[in-house]
């Protein structure tokens, strides 16, 4: 039995020494000081940070009121060689469609399909979904090259550096490429179609927390996951912005799972001075909303996205939130970059879309607009003028 | 001279309440005492009336997925489908209930007869096709994943009615001392009595014995694989339940419910219960569940950096287990350093020669 008595003593040990591994892990004082250190973040680009930065507030060429059409002055691709004689055949080589921005953007991509088909521009679409896998979307791409039957392609990658030689390979074709969302990792593509950025979608929420939180304020920061571009691209920026404004943040991987969320929050607000939440990806602000109100505290700043569940959280309590957007008519963008090129009209080389965050100013008429939406769309899916709207939208199938 | 006989007088029941303390299954709530106490120095807030139940409340999920896989492991079997189930069942809440109060009864009805159904095929598949649980409940895990991403596309869905979320979400108001009572306290305090209840009936102890040895088992003459098939029912319908009290709590996402069945096992091996079956309490591998959640609550408060967290996580869970087992082989270790020396010195030419003493 002294084996086992002895057993008791080295849980008790144990107990202190997780005191101690825990106090003297990295960042085990409260919250990161707005250091120098801190700084360093690997993802952070000045030079990217500035182009963003000036490219989210220019003004766009085009007619304001068809936003997934606009652009910013450069150079152009002439569409002589691509021009077609009749309606010609499209291969969608997609990432994925596992978030709601995703699915959002291929309910908007059908319903612009079928417009294109009705005016005898585009005969079929022919899509293959690599369900988050580069391996797959390498095989996607090659299978399309490989069947000589496209008229186009257009890539939305997973990755923009393990698909970049199979995008060369549909470049070889001598097709038009038309490459959307996520970079390609090669420039041999026709034109890639993407809204401002991600470090721009950062810059936006995070000024607005620097706006509104007093300088020694306490952000907590909700991570969707580490080492995803999409993700380290908006948080580079955001914490660019909170050091250099003297903002305290803590920050946590979530991976986008809402009782996790929950339980963070809640853990941040028993320990006091909350000043604002700061998400990177619009999912993530409801569970933190939520925390806060089963903990029967006033709701601060919390940031989101235009996903209607955060906008209608936003209008029906009340408190200072701002919506970054990533545009989801991209996807029908791409669709029409291709007619456009199919009709011999030039394109832009880098078309790069606004990219218009929602403001208090603006939430009430978003959110009439999308009166009857489901929670999972986002405002900007840019379907309005399409002939389905609103119903294909509110019902939601996806395709 | 007097023969021990085996005996059903027992001692009383605070010696043996202060014996166990020696044993893991009973180490494991002073752990839990010190971590709390950890907690409540991080989190001075902590005996503020309704913080205590709202962390009880909020890892009630992970205790009752531990009683689950407990009744698994005690069988000498592991399941490895809870997370999958949880996501299953979570999506299925929010896709079938929708904003229709209405539909709550019949949807949760379907939910419990689903996790009866996946219990029920993980258990024939590894009593009567000898399948190892390991391959049978990772097969089930990819085939709900799978259903889960027919659902869903891998994105999450709109929330359920708020009537069906309060079973996660509320609580009773305004109790004396407490303050908030959690509903989903309510739900682990009746399900770990029930399990108790049940670990006592002759079913626990026809699921202890199969663990531990089930040919015995079989010649008493119960089913060895019916007895097996139960457990993995209860596993399952445990993870069902736990699936709806996370709803209620957070939200719908395919996400929740990830790494359940690790963190269950994990939870049910710090209450000291046998991974090959057949020991442990099951109050234990509660206590075990708290343990881990109380460790993340500390690393929370601590401010731990993110990206350190798991591996600090780790490190804590890896110390539990391991430096206990350290302690107890202490005794061979000694003899084998003891051993080691005095061949060191005079060289004796009748012990086998080790490789390491060539010269």
């Amino acid at each position: 039995m002294q084996t086992s008595a002895a057993r008791t003593t080295t849980f008790t040990v144990l107990a202190a020494l997780a005191l101690a591994v825990s106090a003297c892990a990295p960042g085990g004082t409260a919250a990161t000081p707005a250091t120098e250190a801190a700084t360093q973040n690997s993802w952070f680009d000045q030079q990217k940070y500035d182009l963003e930065n000036s490219q989210r507030t220019a003004t766009f060429t085009g007619d304001p009121a068809k936003p997934y059409l606009q652009y910013l002055p450069g150079p152009m691709v002439e569409a002589g060689a691509f021009k077609a004689s009749g309606p010609a055949k499209v291969c969608f080589s997609n990432a994925a469609l596992s978030n709601t921005w995703r699915q959002t953007g291929w309910i908007t991509m059908n319903e612009q399909l079928k417009e294109l088909q009705k005016q005898g521009i585009i005969s079929e679409l022919e899509t293959r979904n690599a369900q988050d896998s580069d391996n797959t979307q390498v095989a996607d791409i090659d299978y399309f090259v490989n069947e000589k039957s496209c008229d186009a392609f257009i890539i939305a990658p997973n990755s923009p550096q393990a698909t970049a030689p199979a995008v060369e390979r549909a470049c070889s074709t001598g097709k038009p490429v038309i490459i959307f969302d996520r970079g390609a990792g090669t420039n041999c593509g026709t034109t890639f179609i993407h809204s401002v950025g991600g470090m721009a979608w950062g810059m936006d929420s995070a000024s607005f927390i620097k706006d509104n939180v007093e300088p020694g304020g306490h952000v907590v920061v909700l991570r969707t996951a580490a080492g995803v571009d999409v993700f380290e691209q908006r948080w580079a920026a955001a914490q660019h912005i909170f050091n250099e404004a003297g903002l305290k943040y803590t920050d946590y991987i979530t991976g986008a799972d809402p009782t996790k969320i929950k339980s963070i929050v809640t853990d941040e607000i028993a320990k006091g001075n909350v000043d604002a939440v700061w998400v990177d990806l619009g999912d993530q602000a409801v569970p933190a909303i939520e925390a806060f109100e089963d903990a029967g505290k006033d709701i601060p700043v919390v940031t989101g996205e235009d996903n209607l569940a955060y906008l209608r959280a936003w209008k029906a309590k009340g408190f200072k939130g701002f919506a970054s957007v990533y545009d989801a008519y991209q996807w029908r963008t791409a669709l029409l970059a291709a007619a456009q090129l199919f009709q011999g009209q030039a394109i832009p080389k880098d078309w790069v879309l606004p990219q218009i965050p929602v403001t208090a100013k603006e939430l009430d008429t978003v959110l009439a607009t999308n009166q009857g939406m489901p929670d999972t769309h986002y405002a900007a899916s840019g379907g309005e003028d399409l002939p389905g709207f609103p119903q294909v939208w509110q019902q939601r199938v996806i395709p | 001279m007097t023969t021990i006989r085996y005996t059903t007088n027992r001692l009383p029941f605070p010696t043996r309440a202060i014996r166990s303390l020696s044993t893991p299954g009973g180490a494991i709530y002073l752990l839990l005492l010190a971590l709390l106490v950890i907690l409540a120095f991080y989190n001075p807030g902590l005996s503020e009336p309704g913080q205590l139940s709202r962390f009880i409340g909020r890892s009630a999920p992970i205790a009752i997925v531990a009683i689950g896989q407990y009744f698994v492991i005690a069988a000498g079997e592991f399941d490895l489908s809870m997370g999958a189930v949880i996501s299953a069942q979570v999506v299925l809440a929010g896709n079938l209930i929708g904003q229709d109060p209405a539909q709550i009864l019949p949807v949760i009805v379907l939910m419990i007869v689903v996790g009866i159904a996946v219990g029920v095929v993980n258990g024939l598949l590894t009593t009567l096709l000898r399948v190892p649980s390991f391959i049978t409940t990772l097969g089930t895990t990819l085939i709900l994943s799978g259903f889960t991403f027919y659902l869903t596309g891998g994105a999450p869905s709109g929330n359920p009615a708020d009537a069906f979320r309060a079973i996660g979400r509320g609580g009773i108001q305004n109790v004396p001392v407490i303050g908030f009572v959690p509903y989903s306290v309510l739900v682990l305090i009746a399900l770990a009595g029930a399990a108790v209840w049940l670990m006592r009936r002759p079913f626990g102890r026809m699921l202890m014995g199969v663990g531990d040895n089930q040919s015995t088992i079989a010649l008493l003459g119960a089913a060895p694989w019916w007895i097996r098939t139960r457990a993995f029912i209860l596993s399952s319908i445990a993870a069902t339940i736990a699936a709806i009290l996370m709803v209620g709590y957070a939200g719908v996402s395919p996400v929740v419910g990830q790494g359940y069945e690790f963190i269950a096992i994990t939870a049910v091996v710090l209450g000291g219960v046998a991974l090959g079956g057949g020991r442990g309490a099951i109050l234990s591998a509660v206590a075990g569940a708290y343990v881990l959640e109380t460790l993340v609550a500390i690393l929370n408060f601590a401010g731990v950096e993110s990206t350190w967290r798991p591996a600090v996580q780790g490190a804590i869970i890896v110390l539990a287990l391991g430096l206990p087992l350290l302690w107890t082989k202490r005794k061979a270790f000694k003899i084998l350093l003891r051993r080691k020396a005095s061949t060191a010195k005079t060289p004796n030419p009748t012990a086998p020669q080790s490789i390491t003493e060539k010269p």
